[in-house]
């Protein structure tokens, strides 16, 4: 595995957790990472900011309102913490 | 000496099981402390204590099912001494009824279980309920074995009595209100521009975790809303309109795995946003872990309702009784929308409101709506 | 070895080695004992130190709590526990009292043997089990050997006491056959036994009730119910925490005796677990006891009133 991958399986892992403490009843294997992570597992703007202040609390990534929708997927989210941890 | 009741948390609540007391015999207790936690069907409940004092003795015991209103605990107020022939004054959590306590004798009565004292002492240690554990020993008595294996199936499915309880509670309550309560519904639209422009900014300002959600300002707007139209705060029981003093916003919080829970946030029309924000996120956490509070769930004197996060551009509710008027938001979405005879793309809201036609007439109702309309249009000052 | 022989081997130790002891009852001597316990001691021991009695157990009850206050060592025998009663007033009033009464000055270094129990055919006036009531009495101490070893264990630490011990030998154990080491000396007397190791339920007993547990933990073994056998072996004073040891890990309770259950020593039991492990309980302490009955004589009868295995048996399936 590349370096760059090792890292994106990483960070994958990192956000599932996440999520899973969120929504602790979904079944997070699941979730398809190209559809709206908030419509499969039900969760709801305030769940949503809670996964926003954990991404900012485990990660040091403070998403802007404005870039919500690029966080909506699983892959979306993890290719936005990727990016944004390389241009720190 | 004070007698603290089995509070009711709740209009249809008849009983409540004492789960655990919070403190010790002879403990300090300020009010607002956690004094017990007691299981209703539908939440475990943290019960405060609304005095201050020195638990003096408990007289109920954990797994014990009382009716609300009979004293479970007795609390030497600041500045008592212990004495044993005072009149002790009753105190509660929440409005109760008058202890009936000949009835109470026979309510023990029946609910009296039928379980071994290890299977007694396991079933509160497990957090298991014995009553809905089936007793296998001798004269169908609950054995420890029962207990463990309710244990094991509990494990294995969370909780299906608690949803089927709920699912229940959920019913007479809805029944209740459209049996007996004429509602009226009145809805109109609200443009969110201004609102949502101002919380973008105010939230480009501030760190991940004091960001502000939407929910907060509609919240606040209808709190300060009530305030204009106090009779849509209040509630009906015993044939007569009770005004309520202090506007407590119960929220409906869907809980992922099925049912619905509406613990409110007190006095809301006083606090900021911020604070608001804060109790509403702890609240909203608390809820779905199933640890509300006992004021939280007794005290709503209005309910909201927002199904926008599910898609939906309206939704007409039916009002929680004893209370006598619901606010329900749909989605935010973007409508041609004009203004001051210019056409522009807006994000809009739809707004109802669900009320008791015995207390309040449709007139009063519509200036609800419009001073809710006003106050969203000044965000600033909310 | 016997039992009985256990007890004999016990007594010729004691009469060998230490010069203050002797042993005196009803027929001890030239009969050998109603129950052929002392046969032969008489020969090797004489008449001075293995003494026949007159018919008057108060008599020779009083003598021995005399003879001990002077210095001896005596072992009564009363032939059985129904001839004790007309030494109660001796028993209760001054062997019990008289350390307590004279402020530790005298001690009354006393050991009286009997043979208790039923399952002989011997009928209503000598089928007792009356050890409950002697163990009702604070001043003395009462042990109820149920094996060979302990037969003989028993005798000697009885004999090393300070203070009056009562010795119930059940009459159906003196032809038991059973392990002994006589090297082993004086038994504790502090301690119950755990004769058989389960966890289900515990089987409390003593004496003549043991072997019937152990037969009933057999029989329940084969149903997968794991019975512990508790051998109380001293009744007072009462090793509580061995039982209470036993009921937290196996949750429920048979009390098997062979008195009657009324105003019984399992009552006693039973009323000190609810008190100390009543959080503990998974079933109400049961009791397997004889009929409240006088002991009939006709076979049939007698087994129908005394506890029997089935019996135990039975009740443990009741309680599961």
């Amino acid at each position: 595995m590349t370096p760059e991958k090792t890292k994106e399986v990483e960070l994958q892992a990192t956000v599932l957790r996440l999520l899973g403490d969120i929504a602790p009843e979904a079944d997070l294997t699941s979730l398809n990472p190209v559809l709206s992570i908030r419509d499969q597992l039900d969760i709801d703007s305030m769940d949503f900011l809670n996964f926003v202040i954990a991404l900012d609390k485990e990660l040091h990534i403070a998403v802007p309102e404005t870039d919500y929708t690029k966080i909506a997927t699983l892959d979306g989210c993890v290719a936005y913490c990727l990016q944004r941890l390389e241009h720190v | 000496m004070a007698n603290f009741v089995m509070p009711k948390l709740g209009a249809d609540m008849n009983m409540g099981r004492l789960l655990s007391w919070s403190k010790n015999i002879g403990d300090r207790i300020e009010r607002g402390e956690i004094i017990a936690e007691v299981h209703t069907d539908k939440a475990d409940i943290e019960i405060e204590s609304f005095i201050s004092g020195v638990i003096e003795k408990y007289l109920i015991e954990p797994g014990e099912e009382v009716p609300i209103g009979t004293v479970i605990a007795i609390i030497r107020k600041d500045g008592e001494v212990t004495t044993t022939n005072e009149t002790p004054v009753e105190i509660a959590a929440a409005p109760t009824v008058a202890p009936d306590l000949s009835k109470r004798e026979t309510m023990t009565e029946t609910v009296r279980l039928h379980i071994s004292p290890v299977a007694k002492k396991l079933a509160a240690e497990l957090g298991i309920d014995p009553t809905q554990v089936k007793g296998t020993g001798p004269g169908g008595r609950i054995t420890r074995e029962d207990i463990e294996n309710a244990a094991k199936t509990k494990t294995e499915k969370p909780a299906p009595d608690r949803q089927t309880g709920m699912r229940q509670i959920i019913a007479a309550a809805m029944a209740r209100a459209k049996r007996e309560i004429p509602h009226y519904y009145l809805r109109t639209t609200i443009d969110l521009k201004r609102a949502l422009d101002w919380l973008a900014q105010e939230n480009e300002k501030r760190s991940v975790a004091d960001r502000l959600l939407y929910g907060v300002l509609l919240i606040k707007a209808v709190a300060m809303a009530l305030r204009e139209v106090p009779e849509l705060n209040a509630t009906w029981e015993n044939e007569q309109v009770n005004p309520k003093p202090s506007i407590n916003v119960g929220i409906a919080i869907s809980l992922r795995q099925g049912g619905l829970i509406a613990p409110a946030l007190l006095d809301a029309d006083k606090k900021s946003l911020d604070e608001l924000m804060q109790k509403f996120r702890d609240m909203v956490q608390r809820a779905r872990a199933g640890r509300s509070r006992s004021s939280e769930l007794s005290d709503a004197t209005i309910t909201i309702t927002n199904l926008g996060e599910q898609g939906v551009e309206e939704v007409f509710g039916i009002i929680y009784p004893p209370q006598v008027a619901l606010v329900g938001f749909g989605k935010i979405v973007e409508r041609p929308w004009a203004v001051n005879g210019m056409l522009g793309v807006r994000p809009i809201i739809t707004a109802t409101l669900s009320a008791d036609h015995r207390v309040s007439d449709g007139h009063r109702g519509g200036l609800f709506l419009s001073a809710l309309d006003r106050l969203l249009q000044e965000p600033e000052n909310l | 070895m016997t039992y009985r022989e256990a007890i004999r081997a016990a007594m010729r130790n004691a009469l060998q080695h230490d010069p203050r002891v002797f042993l005196m009852g009803e027929d001890v001597d030239q009969y050998g004992g109603a129950f052929a316990v002392s046969r032969g001691l008489r020969e090797e021991f004489g008449a001075e130190r293995v003494r026949d009695t007159p018919l008057s157990e108060s008599a020779f009850v009083g003598a021995g709590i005399g003879a001990a206050l002077g210095g001896m060592r005596p072992i009564v025998e009363v032939m059985t526990v129904n001839f004790s009663l007309l030494a109660l007033d001796q028993i209760v009033n001054n062997a019990a009292t008289l350390r307590h009464m004279s402020g530790g000055q005298f001690s009354i270094p006393l050991v009286v043997r009997m043979a208790t129990g039923g399952g002989r055919q011997l009928a209503a006036q000598h089928s007792h089990s009356w050890e409950g009531w002697y163990a009702h009495v604070p001043g003395i101490k009462v042990l109820t050997p149920a094996t060979v070893q302990d037969a003989y264990g028993m005798v000697l630490a009885a004999l090393a006491d300070p203070d009056p011990v009562f010795i119930f030998e059940h009459a159906t154990l003196y032809p038991m056959e059973g392990e002994f080491d006589d090297s082993s000396g004086a038994a504790d007397i502090s301690k119950a036994v755990i004769r058989r190791v389960g966890g289900d339920v515990s089987l409390i007993t003593y004496g003549g009730s043991l072997g019937k547990c152990l037969q009933a933990a057999e029989a329940l073994a084969k149903e997968d119910i794991a019975a512990e056998v508790i051998d109380l072996r001293i009744l007072r004073p009462l090793d509580i925490q061995t039982i209470l040891a036993s009921i937290r890990k196996t949750h429920r309770a048979v009390i098997v005796d062979e008195a009657w259950r009324t105003g019984s020593f399992a009552a006693e039991i039973s009323a000190q677990i609810m008190e100390q492990a009543f959080d503990e309980l998974d079933a109400p302490v049961a009791r397997v006891c004889s009929a409240e009955v006088p002991m009939p004589y006709a076979k049939h009868l007698e087994d129908a009133a005394l506890p029997q295995v089935a019996a135990i048996v039975n009740t443990v399936q009741g309680m599961m």
